[in-house]
């Protein structure tokens, strides 16, 4: 097509109310495209269509999750959100951490362009997610990045895998953001559906929050950043279909890939000129560009503001010729974020984008009506309430049934499954475990990650949290754990969920700081099937159960759907974050054992007979079945205060939760983390099978100085926490020592625990 | 009164917070530096960060080295102003003709992020005159373009002047010839190294302190000049 061709404005929109429109093609069911006309009074123009369509998609508008993910806020009592100064709804939720500083967080999934172009999926992911952060009027200083992939050794899990931890790595690293923890999990269910999700956190003052709003008749719209392309315009592909001549020779251009291209040098830049901006008190209103690019962020500015808006949208640069404004408006290019700015501090703003050679434009101003008016070339293309477009498409109850076979699966526990029957039986078994793709070390992934830039981090992979300093002063800082057993939430999404809750809660409070906060970033198969939907409702109740259980509120999050192959959905996978504050992050627990001469090894909680959904089961039977195991949150509670207080009194020095692999695994990586041996003695009378692989939850192991171990077990006691003399730490030992069991050489285990990964990917 | 020390940003420039945290914690004054303008503000010395200047599109350093703040670098250096690069600073040193041969993409392809052991060859340079000659430091590694290659004939004047200031023990990361990590101007004032002393300065947030050592070897050189 060329520029000459006729627009759809508005009129011609009036006038033509029989044209028809691939409103289906673009995800619109019919009586959605009816309630458009119904609003408009008219047909909607094509550019007005492609904002409607991408905003009321799934990805944007919620349709599908919104009416469970209500039960959030029902179970947030004002006390939990006491320290909240922004929520759900925003671009990220904010929390107090006291001393004046506001931290902001969120997970977010980048799953299905993930698989497409794994490069380009992870890295856009990670910038999506930073800018949703500076959107806050946060400096980012970290991100996280938990991801899940097909079976280790299935020949598409190297494509992705590789191409995923580089983009990760490529973008983050670039930008100058520590990565400080994330996840690594094999399953086959994720085969063809890599899952792909990254976190970020930021700090602010809070007196500098920021929140998406176009308040002030008169203010300037100015988008800034990259310049606008044809990439990512996954929405409109139809749309594209009748414009795209699909090939050179009919005098357009080739379709550019659905997957978005990112550039973090210009991110990293776009960074540094907003927190100037911010430092300048410039910014009335910032939006990042994401998802729906143009058509999220005007509509959304302009129905969190309080008047309407006028877009002059032929201002926008671009970097492709012949644009249509429907595909201006629907472009995902990266890099971009638009801001709200008095008209007398428009030269100031100006000035600071040209310091750090950022591309701005005056695209629009905010006007006194309630109307979105977005002109092409003095020609109205869009003119529309902005709230019908942001925040008032559709809501679905859809159907909801519990699968027919979850009773049979529950019914199928691992209590047929073969055991280990002797003490050389154990012995191989652990070293099995150990090198198993899901247990062994990530190195060969973290190590391609930056951990030490800004030089505030204090603690990193495989530390069961990450913690970075936000004050160099006081010495106050913040740690973020994210988890999620996908096998427990099949067989129990409720109790799954409230599993993740638990092991993320448990393991900020493992290093030493008190759980604050919680973000969730919500993997699921297809909406449309009833089962998928019960996984989701159950694993919404038990997230926010468990939350207001614990007293800590959910302050944002992300749903993905549609994460299935066929007819076969992902495990379901409600990847929960909880964030955590530390007054003093010298005072930090560490993984390792031996950082103090003599130490005692103690395991904090109880342990059962639990196999349901564990890691013993899938990597020696390839079973799932039966029930997760119990779940505690009181006393979940407990343990962390005990940890905190045992970490405030200096009568810790070291500490690692028990999860996947059970107590064999958390010593064996405590040791090789400490380079450090040590000799464990199992209490007398109970299996040392179950003692050393069972997956019960609310578990410890720490490491306590000889000279503070009567008054760290009389505190336990005291509270009412079960605790266990387990062994000793050895400084002088290159062994690890099991009594009865087995002893292993360190360099033995190291090959087995860290020779993994490399064998697998190298 | 204390030196003053110059800590360049580039647009893409990463470490240079932590650089300016380094000369202050070592007891300097660290001086911000821009890219655009040439002027050094009378700064007794230079930090050139690392960081992904530019982008690093093209090639690591091959558009820093024109900017106008590195004119004056070059000129400065020429006259005996101690700089040091890191990372991507020793990338930018090496394509500004400070220092010899160049920087090529890890033998391995990956970026590695990894606490290094590092051995300390030379003690007389401005930049490494704390140490102790053959003394082993731990200092944080993470690049993507960290290996070392010069000519032949450029390592043998290197080794037989003893310009080689670190070299990677423990295991070569990167595949750098001669486990170079890190090496000298011939006038001892320039310094290039891949591994960060700027994250190695406090045991709380690095594997160590020994990093502070290259800081405290300038302000020496500085007071004593």
């Amino acid at each position: 097509m060329t520029t000459t061709e006729i627009i759809d404005t508005v009129e011609h929109a009036a006038s033509t109310p029989e044209h028809a429109q691939p409103y289906r093609e673009l995800g619109l069911k019919d009586d959605e495209y009816q309630r458009i006309r119904d609003i408009l009074g008219r047909r909607p123009t094509d550019a007005e269509l492609a904002m409607y369509s991408v905003m009321w998609s799934e990805h944007c508008s919620y349709k599908s999750s919104k009416v469970h993910l209500a039960y959030f806020g029902k179970t947030t009592t004002d006390e939990m959100r006491a320290k909240m100064l922004a929520g759900i709804g925003e671009n990220a939720g904010v929390v107090d951490i006291g001393d004046g500083w506001a931290v902001t967080f969120k997970v977010e999934s980048h799953n299905h362009p993930s698989y497409v172009e794994p490069y380009q999926g992870a890295a856009t992911g990670v910038g999506g997610i930073v800018r949703d952060i500076m959107a806050m009027g946060a400096r980012p200083i970290a991100v996280v990045d938990p991801l899940r992939f097909g079976p280790a050794d299935a020949p598409d899990t190297r494509r992705v895998l590789h191409g995923v931890v580089a983009g990760v790595g490529g973008y983050g690293n670039c930008l100058g953001l520590p990565n400080i923890g994330g996840e690594l999990v094999f399953d086959a269910s994720y085969a063809g559906n890599p899952l792909l999700n990254a976190g970020c956190i930021g700090a602010l003052r809070v007196e500098d929050l920021h929140l998406a709003h176009a308040s002030g008749t008169g203010n300037k719209v100015i988008l800034f950043g990259a310049r606008t392309g044809l990439d990512g315009i996954g929405g409109v592909s139809v749309l594209a279909s009748d414009t795209f001549s699909g090939d050179e020779s009919g005098g357009g251009r080739k379709k550019l890939p659905s997957v978005q291209v990112g550039d973090p040098f210009t991110e990293k830049v776009l960074i540094e000129c907003c927190l100037e901006l911010y430092r300048e008190g410039i910014v009335v209103g910032i939006q990042d560009l994401g998802g729906a690019g143009l058509s999220c962020a005007t509509s959304e500015l302009a129905s969190a503001g309080d008047g309407g808006m006028h877009v002059w949208l032929d201002r926008v640069p671009l970097r492709a010729t012949g644009m249509t404004p429907a595909e201006v408006l629907s472009s995902e290019s990266q890099e971009r974020m638009m801001a709200v700015v008095k008209p007398s501090d428009v030269d100031a703003f100006m000035r600071v984008c040209r310091k750090w050679d950022v591309l701005a434009t005056e695209v629009g101003e905010v006007t006194d009506g309630e109307r979105l008016i977005i002109t092409w070339h003095d020609q109205v293309v869009v003119d529309v309430p902005p709230r019908t477009v942001a925040h008032e498409g559709p809501v679905y109850h859809r159907p909801i049934e519990r699968p027919a076979d979850q009773d049979a699966l529950q019914a199928n526990g691992p209590e047929a499954l073969p055991r280990p029957a002797t003490a050389e039986d154990l012995r191989a078994l652990l070293l099995r475990m150990v090198s198993s793709p899901n247990l062994a070390s990530k190195r060969w992934v973290t190590e391609q990650y930056d951990r030490y830039v800004r030089g505030n981090t204090v603690l990193a992979q495989p530390s069961d949290s990450g913690m970075v300093r936000v004050d160099e002063q006081t010495n106050r800082g913040v740690a973020l754990a994210t988890d999620c057993n996908g096998r427990f939430c099949k067989l129990d999404p409720y109790q799954g969920a409230q599993l993740a809750l638990a092991e993320a809660y448990r393991n900020i409070a493992a290093t030493g700081a008190t759980p604050l906060a919680v973000t969730d970033c919500l993997n699921f198969g297809s909406p449309e099937d009833p089962a998928v939907m019960w996984q989701f409702e159950q694993a919404i109740k038990g997230l926010a159960d468990g939350c207001a259980q614990l007293g800590i509120p959910v302050t944002g999050g992300n749903v993905s759907f549609y994460n299935q192959t066929g007819s076969t959905a992902i495990l379901p996978t409600p990847v929960v974050g909880v964030l955590g504050v530390i007054d003093d992050v010298t005072r930090r627990i560490p993984t390792g054992f031996g950082t103090e001469p003599g130490e005692t090894l103690l395991l904090l909680g109880d342990t059962r007979d639990e196999f349901g959904g564990s890691e013993w089961a899938h990597v020696e039977h390839g079973h799932l079945g039966g029930r997760p195991p119990q779940v505690d949150l009181e006393r979940e509670r407990l343990l962390a205060e005990v940890l905190v207080a045992g970490s405030r009194d200096g009568m810790l020095s070291a500490a690692h939760d028990l999860s996947d692999g059970g107590l064999a695994q958390a010593i064996v990586e405590s040791c090789l983390i400490g380079e450090t041996g040590a000799r464990v003695v199992l209490p007398e009378g109970v299996d040392p099978f179950v003692q050393l692989f069972s997956e019960s939850a609310g578990r410890v192991v720490v490491a306590v100085p000889r000279s503070e171990e009567l008054r760290f077990t009389e505190m336990c006691t005291a509270r009412e926490l079960p605790w266990t003399r387990i062994g000793v730490v050895d400084k002088e030992s290159t062994e690890l020592e099991i009594q009865g069991v087995a002893t292993y050489a360190l360099t033995e285990l190291r090959e087995a625990w860290e020779g993994a990964l490399p064998a697998l990917f190298d | 009164m204390t030196a003053r020390i110059g800590v360049i940003t580039f647009p893409g420039t990463l470490d240079d917070h932590d650089a300016a945290r380094a000369v202050d914690r070592a007891g300097g004054e660290s001086v911000a530096l821009w890219h655009a303008d040439a002027d050094l503000k009378g700064v007794d010395a230079v930090v050139v960060p690392g960081g992904f200047s530019y982008g690093d599109y093209l090639r690591a350093g091959a558009i820093a080295r024109f900017a106008p703040v590195m004119t004056e670098v070059v000129a400065a250096a020429e006259k005996g102003l101690p700089v040091l690069g890191i990372c991507n600073g020793f990338q930018i040193l090496c394509e500004a003709g400070l220092l010899p041969g160049v920087l090529i993409r890890n033998k391995g392809l990956h970026f590695v992020c990894r606490d290094q052991w590092l051995k300390v060859e030379n003690t007389s340079s401005a930049w490494t005159s704390r140490f102790d000659q053959g003394a082993e430091i731990l200092i944080p590694l993470k690049s993507g373009e960290g290996c070392y290659v010069a000519d032949q004939h450029v390592l043998d004047e290197l080794e037989g002047e003893g310009r080689v200031a670190f070299r990677y023990v423990g295991g070569n990361p990167n595949g750098a010839l001669n486990d170079i990590a890190g090496i000298t101007s011939a006038n001892g004032r320039v310094v290039g190294l891949m591994p960060h002393p700027e994250h190695a300065i406090d045991a709380l947030t690095g594997p160590s302190d020994d990093g502070l050592g290259l800081f405290l070897s300038a302000l020496d050189t500085l007071v004593a000049a």
